[in-house]
């Protein structure tokens, strides 16, 4: 290191949130700088190593954006490169990206994957015409294919009960096994706040996460054995037993404001893990018809109904945590009290618009259209004109086209008379013998059948048959790659117009060489190929060679434009 | 059913005086009705179980002239003439003299237009083809052939076209043998539409001949043959303004009537139209080339 510094552009944040503060860090002999690049920007930082405690940095490879954390006696700073967006928007802007490796990896993918865009490729970036970047710029969309493949959905909660299915009881060693996944977790959580709330409280504090686990599952055994004079003596002894076992308070507290807030539109996908109705019992265990709430027990009792309906309830609220986050106990359930918080910070707004709003819209998508009563004031009256007087009316117009055609008409009577003369003479004279002469004849059907033959063997035998597929295959690949290229050309050269920079002026000078070149290929064409075909190939390449002409023709146009324009002096001196 | 090549024909046969006064030499009245008959009578012989139907085409009327399966139409000959072409230019003749007593009524209104009433015979064959197709099972196969050498009339060009699409909704084939001067391009685009015959004869004096060359054959058999195939169709539209034909223009979204130009509403449905979008575009346009 020559200089005996190195210097990074970084982003200078003084806490996670923080945007960051553009600017240069530079690691001088025992000593970090930071300067930024606006000169009246407060955050500098001037460090020398032995103040610096600690350092965290972003693992290399992760998808993460590198930041680099440095924890000092005075305060904790981060700091990140700037994030460089790659700009493959409009390509009048001069591009000045750097293709992350995954783009260029995914470009050479898409470029094996189609022979056509390879040839086109070569033929363009190879040859000098295109830049890069100005190929890729307008396939923009297939390159975004991949990254929409990671899906923005997170998937719902399944409607079967996972916490009612079947523990392992062993006779022998009386002993009950409960199986807990992180999805249970977050079914428990999600339905039973209480429950939620003393994990956060009593975790890893108080109790260690399998005594808690043991304890909610001792209750819930309790539960289901029915024993209410077991349950109510052991929720005397063990607090967090009693937690369990008591009716949840946080839900009767949010109860009504939850009911308000379902949506009955819903949209709900189902997958494998809904279908209860395959499990025994449809996945319920507990069988409801037999609980009768005793006045006394209310407290330590919960009824089948109760359950079902909130488990309902918080399947139809969808999860606010993403699959990603299940992974273990504790993270559940920070990630669903993270959630909480935000909703809860969200909703102070005034309940009762929202209520009013919502019923608004609950009524809205609940009317049936065909039953709702007819409501035309926002219709106009169909009206369709009387047919007489479009046909009435249009005979002032017919006269014009119809006067030219009757030059040197005769009178009606006259007109007629010749008619009725000619019918007569028929009917007097009888017909010819023979209607045709034979030479006419013979002269008709042999100009009818050249015409059948000819149309037959040339316009294709069958309608539907294509006229590129008449053609042989060489030929047909030429043209057709000939009109891809042009297309390419067209799309690059039209873009570029109006000109503004310099650099799009030698684009454009590039693209006309290129579509002289293309003009003088696709004339050889016409004259190489064999002469049955040439015209059908002279009709096929018409359109290409007018797009061509218009395009140089538009950019002659341009240069004596511009050309006249510098000659002007300004200001009109002559 | 009916054995596959029978066919009932329905001719529509162009009586318009004034087409027929300035027709070219080479075919005049006389000599078309002529070959018209010869080939009705072809017809008739081919099949015992075929029928005919002629309709004329009038300047200011149409009407059947001759229905085969009629009884009232059956006539035993006597002099020269078959039987068939003395009743048929019997009933020429009247249809003839109906028609410029029609005409003789407008006469005040100076009106001449040369166009015969082909809207007005179409829709006659039509009806009568749907008569035949509720007759019951046992029908031939019904076909439409027009003998025309009228200029299209343009004001007829709605009407026309309904009664195209009609013909292939029923699919009925419509044939045209056009002996005018220029072609029709109504006809050939009723032609392409139903599945039918459009020729133009280049030697008129043997119209017989491509009479009975091309449109004698029944729907059955042509499908074993090849028919003269016209080189292109002329596919455009008339506007609804002034019936010009057009190749772009305006059309309305609801009702998908044509203008030649831009209108405020529509006048056959009533609805507004927005501010066309081209104007606005063209306003930038001059806008940013000024600056």
């Amino acid at each position: 290191m020559s200089s005996g510094q190195v210097t990074k552009r970084v982003k200078y944040k003084t806490s996670v949130k923080d945007a960051g503060t553009p600017g240069r860090l530079s690691l001088v002999k025992e000593r970090l700088l930071f300067r930024p690049n606006n000169p009246n920007s407060a955050s500098k930082l001037d460090m020398q190593f032995k103040y610096i405690t600690n350092h965290r940095y972003t693992k290399e490879g992760s998808n993460k954006a590198p930041m680099l954390n440095l924890t000092s006696n005075q305060a904790c700073r981060a700091l990140a490169p700037p994030v460089e967006a790659p700009n493959l928007g409009a390509s009048s802007q001069v591009p000045s990206e750097q293709p992350s490796r995954d783009d260029l990896l995914f470009r050479a993918r898409l470029l094996q994957d189609s022979s056509e865009l390879q040839k086109l490729h070569q033929q363009f970036v190879g040859g000098g015409v295109l830049t890069e970047a100005e190929f890729w710029a307008t396939r923009k969309k297939l390159l975004e294919k991949d990254s929409n493949t990671k899906s923005k959905q997170r998937g719902g909660l399944k409607s079967s009960v996972l916490g009612e299915s079947k523990p392992l009881i062993d006779g022998r060693t009386n002993r009950v096994t409960f199986n807990l996944t992180p999805e249970i977790v977050r079914e428990i959580f999600s339905e039973k706040p209480a429950v939620h709330r003393a994990y956060l409280n009593f975790v890893p504090s108080k109790v260690t996460e399998k005594d808690f686990w043991t304890k909610y599952f001792r209750a819930e055994y309790l539960q289901r054995s029915k024993n209410i004079a077991a349950a109510i003596a052991e929720a005397a002894e063990d607090e967090e037993l009693a937690i369990f076992l008591k009716p949840d308070d946080i839900l009767a507290n949010e109860t009504r404001r939850k009911i308000r807030r379902v949506d009955p539109t819903l949209d709900m996908e189902a997958d494998q893990g809904d279908d209860y109705s395959h499990l025994p019992d449809h996945g319920i265990l507990r069988d409801g018809s037999k609980e009768v709430p005793e006045p006394g027990n209310e407290l330590y009792r919960r009824t089948l109904l109760q359950d079902l309906n909130r488990h309902a309830a918080v399947v139809l609220q969808g999860t606010p945590i993403d699959e990603e986050q299940l992974k273990d106990t504790q993270t559940v359930a920070e990630a669903l009290e993270r959630s909480k918080q935000e909703r809860s910070t969200a909703s102070k707004d005034d309940d009762s618009m929202a209520d009013q709003e919502r019923l608004k819209g609950i009524s809205q998508a609940m009317t049936i259209d065909d039953l709702r009563g007819s409501n035309d004031h926002h219709l106009a009256p169909l009206w369709i004109k009387d047919p007489r007087d479009y046909f009435d009316s249009q005979q002032a117009s017919s006269f014009r086209t119809s006067m030219e055609a009757t030059k040197g008409s005769m009178s009606s009577q006259e007109a007629y008379g010749l008619l009725r003369e000619s019918i007569s003479q028929i009917k007097s004279m009888g017909l010819n013998h023979p209607i045709v002469a034979p030479e006419v004849a013979q002269k008709v059907l042999s100009v009818l059948t050249h015409n059948i033959s000819s149309t037959k063997y040339n316009l294709g035998k069958k309608p539907g048959e294509s006229l590129l597929d008449s053609l042989p295959t060489s030929v047909r690949d030429e043209l057709l790659h000939h009109h891809i290229s042009i297309e390419e050309l067209m799309k690059h050269f039209w873009s570029s117009y109006p000109i503004t920079t310099k650099y799009l002026n030698t684009k454009v000078i590039k693209l006309k060489d290129e579509m002289s070149k293309m003009d003088s290929q696709l004339q050889k064409l016409k004259e190489t190929v064999q002469p049955d075909i040439r015209h059908q190939i002279t009709l096929l390449i018409r359109p290409m060679q007018q797009a061509l002409e218009a395009a140089m023709q538009h950019y002659d146009a341009e240069q004596q434009k511009r050309a006249s324009k510098a000659r002007e002096k300004p200001n009109g001196y002559s | 059913s009916f054995s596959d090549d029978v066919s009932l024909l329905v001719v529509l046969i162009d009586t318009n005086p004034f087409f027929w006064s300035t027709s070219s030499s080479s075919l005049n009245f006389h000599q078309f009705v002529s070959h018209v008959l010869v080939f009705l009578d072809l017809i008739v012989r081919l099949s015992q179980l075929n029928q005919i139907v002629v309709i004329a085409t009038g300047h200011n009327t149409c009407d059947y002239i001759y229905d085969s399966s009629l009884d009232t139409d059956q006539v035993t000959g006597e002099g020269e003439l078959p039987a068939l072409y003395s009743f048929v230019l019997q009933r020429l003749e009247e249809f003839v003299n109906k028609d410029e007593k029609l005409g003789a009524k407008q006469e005040g209104l100076s009106e001449k237009r040369a166009s015969s009433l082909l809207s007005g015979s179409l829709s006659m064959a039509l009806c009568y083809i749907q008569r035949v197709f509720r007759s019951g099972p046992l029908h031939p196969q019904p076909r439409i052939l027009c003998l025309q050498g009228s200029p299209d009339g343009s004001e007829q060009y709605v009407s026309i076209m309904n009664a195209i699409f009609s013909a292939q909704r029923s699919m009925v084939p419509i044939d045209c043998c056009y002996v005018g001067s220029h072609n029709s391009a109504f006809l050939q685009q009723a032609s392409y539409i139903t599945g039918g015959v459009y020729v133009k004869p280049q030697h008129l004096e043997g119209l017989y001949q491509y009479l009975a060359t091309v449109f004698a054959v029944d729907l059955h058999s042509r499908s074993f043959l090849q028919l003269p195939r016209p080189a292109g169709v002329d596919f455009r539209a008339s506007c609804f303004c002034h019936k010009t034909t057009i190749d772009m223009g305006y059309v309305c979204s609801v009702c998908l009537s044509i203008f030649c130009k831009h209108h405020d509403k529509c006048s056959t449905c009533g609805s507004v139209f927005g501010k066309a979008q081209l104007d606005a575009a063209s306003d930038r346009k001059r806008k940013a080339s000024e600056s």
